[in-house]
């Protein structure tokens, strides 16, 4: 049984990826407020949102109110393509991450997940990450808490040695309480060893 | 409606609302119907094995009364059956009825035939302000000797009929047993009803059931606080946006309700300090899940374990000295203790691939835990100071065991195909009976005292 994640609720975010509409239709107004609040606040402006800025040549001096205003719409165009290619390359990878039982290594497989997340929190700067550890029903319910968020947190982990900011990345846990498959089999605890990214 | 069921066959509708907070009040009959020792101690060794056969009369009810008579007798009967160390012998309806003031002298040799080894006689009569008074005494007919009684005074409600019922289950109980009796007691369990998760919390028997919370999000993690007014619990409903694991902390006769960890990850486990002044809660905003302290009304939090690995599930003594708790830093999940006052860590468990989740029991003497085994994932009981080790339940997915507030009962839950429900048992596992809801799983337990 698996939960259904596909629905396009609101036509804003048709440009997202689907998986990520899951969370974002559940409050849109609040979501979209804090996720721009929330990220103005914690992300430095530093290179990489300057970056797009500076291929503006010096040789071409621009003092006029319009010339100015054409770099900025270049710069803004620039960093328009870059969120499109980096969520081009997030289409390409599923959002979970799987982990062998008792295990918390991120399989060598899953390295292209990791970059795509990596390399789109760094173009789209007003992005926040959520992810998700789930552990599979054996064992008691705090611990299997435990497992899951030790899960999560190696996603974390992997996504900061690629050079995400630990502030845009939060790990959580549901434990064994959101199974995504149902039953008392091998399959469906492999199902339910996963971490899920969830872009906010 | 739900309807809850007790295995031994008593059924009842579950429909009762909101706890009177007037008290029972409840004062012992002096002079010669107190006796100090009973003669009817035993050892409970199982259903069967050994029953006390016991003849509980009809309460002599004043006009206005009966219907709260009839209710309370519904109550000791159902309770003293679900021990499963007490049989009840046919009374029919004495003529003239019999009560408290009865002559005991007149009665022994007649219900000792008649194969009772205790008689309980009794009365009801309606008292001022909408309050009745119960009043019973408990006889043992083999040493022709009263055990002593009660009289309870209470307001004249369902609710409180069944409340003086259980006080009178807990007498008789713990005179012909010798054992603390576990009836005035409460539960908070979860009931999963389709999409909704709702926080229950009833009388010790299922009834009086009141939803103290509902959500579409999980609530687990229930834990009461020593004096049985809160309840500590770990809920995933929607806050700041995200849905993740939050430490609350439940006034449950003002539904007021605090946020006692919210740190950055997940906040889970709670476990109550015996001064109901603090709460030990597992945090992962350094990383891995370790064990901090919280006062309950939340604020500043101290750390309380330092490991690479996970610290999870922690329980305090009674004495509040120590902390026990679950850790994988030897290689696989075990248990250790840790002094608050800062001391070397102690690993307690040491028998098979698994043993987490442990509770301390009220008196200090027990730990359960969560064990797996030959049948899977399986409750135990350790007795602390010899370290013997009972298995109580029979697997294989079994979890959240928590002491009855007498330490002598442990309730825990456990799948049952593919339902999940309750079973109380005993510490050494003989007596066992099950609660289950007709159509939903109920898992989560947490055993607490009254208020």
């Amino acid at each position: 049984m698996r939960h259904s994640d596909q629905n396009h609720t609101k036509e804003t975010f048709m440009n997202l990826l689907p998986q990520q509409n899951r969370l974002i239709r559940k409050s849109i107004c609040i979501l979209g407020l804090l996720a721009l609040a929330g990220c103005a606040s914690q992300v430095p402006l530093d290179d990489k949102q300057g970056a797009p800025i500076t291929p503006v040549s010096p040789s071409a001096p621009t003092p006029s109110a319009s010339g100015s205003s054409g770099a900025q719409d270049s710069a803004a165009a620039t960093v328009t393509r870059e969120i499109a290619a980096a969520r081009a390359e997030l289409a390409r990878v599923k959002p979970s991450i799987y982990f062998d039982y008792d295990r918390f290594e991120i399989r060598s497989e899953y390295q292209s997940v990791i970059s795509a997340y990596a390399n789109y929190l760094k173009v789209d700067v007003n992005s926040r990450l959520i992810i998700e550890g789930n552990a599979d029903e054996r064992g008691t319910t705090e611990y299997n808490l435990a497992l899951g968020q030790k899960r999560a947190q190696a996603v974390s982990r992997a996504l900061e040695i690629m050079g995400v900011a630990p502030n845009r990345v939060e790990a959580i846990s549901n434990g064994e309480e959101k199974p995504k498959a149902m039953g008392s089999n091998e399959a469906a605890w492999a199902e339910n060893r996963r971490a899920d990214l969830l872009l906010k | 409606m739900q309807v809850f069921q007790w295995n031994l066959g008593w059924c009842f509708r579950g429909m009762r609302h909101l706890a009177s907070l007037i008290s029972t009040i409840a004062l012992l009959i002096t002079g010669t119907h107190v006796l100090a020792q009973s003669p009817l101690r035993i050892d409970i060794t199982g259903v069967g094995t050994r029953q006390i056969p016991v003849a509980l009369a009809p309460l002599e009810a004043a006009p206005g009364t009966q219907e709260f008579a009839a209710t309370v007798m519904e109550v000791v009967r159902a309770n003293l059956q679900r021990s499963g160390v007490i049989s009840l012998v046919e009374t029919g309806t004495p003529q003239p009825p019999l009560n408290e003031r009865t002559p005991p002298e007149t009665l022994f040799q007649e219900w000792r035939g008649r194969g009772a080894e205790a008689l309980v006689i009794g009365s009801t009569a309606s008292g001022s302000s909408n309050r009745n008074e119960v009043r019973f005494i408990l006889l043992d007919t083999l040493r022709s000797a009263s055990l002593g009684g009660l009289a309870i005074l209470t307001p004249n409600s369902t609710l409180e009929a069944r409340r003086a019922g259980h006080r009178i289950s807990d007498f008789i109980y713990e005179k012909l047993t010798g054992e603390p009796g576990f009836f005035a007691t409460r539960l908070a369990f979860v009931r999963k009803d389709g999409e909704f998760h709702n926080l229950i919390v009833s009388d010790s028997d299922g009834q009086n059931t009141q939803v103290a919370l509902r959500s579409r999000q999980p609530i687990i993690s229930l834990a009461w606080s020593p004096d049985g007014t809160r309840l500590a619990y770990v809920s995933y409903e929607e806050r700041d946006g995200i849905n993740k694991p939050v430490v609350y902390v439940h006034t449950l006769a003002t539904g007021r309700r605090v946020v006692a960890a919210n740190e950055r990850g997940s906040n889970s486990s709670p476990a109550w300090s015996p001064d109901g002044k603090s709460l030990a809660v597992v945090l992962t905003r350094d990383g891995n899940s370790q064990i901090y302290r919280v006062s309950a009304e939340g604020g500043p939090v101290t750390r309380l374990t330092r490991s690479a690995g996970i610290d999870t599930e922690p329980s305090f003594t009674p004495d509040g000295r120590h902390v026990y708790f679950t850790s994988d830093r030897g290689g696989s999940a075990q248990i250790y203790r840790v002094p608050i006052e800062g001391g070397s860590t102690e690993r307690v468990t040491f028998n098979g691939p698994f043993n987490a989740r442990p509770q301390i029991s009220p008196d200090g003497r027990y730990m359960v835990y969560v064990t797996r085994r030959d049948r899977g994932f399986q409750i135990a009981v350790m007795d602390l100071s010899s370290r013997q080790e009972t298995l109580v339940s029979e697997g294989s997915k079994d979890d959240s065991p928590s002491f009855a507030p007498s330490s002598r009962w442990v309730i825990y839950s456990s799948r049952l195909g593919d339902r999940t429900l309750l079973t109380a048992v005993s510490l050494d596992g003989k007596l066992r009976s099950r609660l289950s809801a007709q159509g939903s799983d109920i898992r989560g337990p947490a055993w607490g005292r009254l208020p």
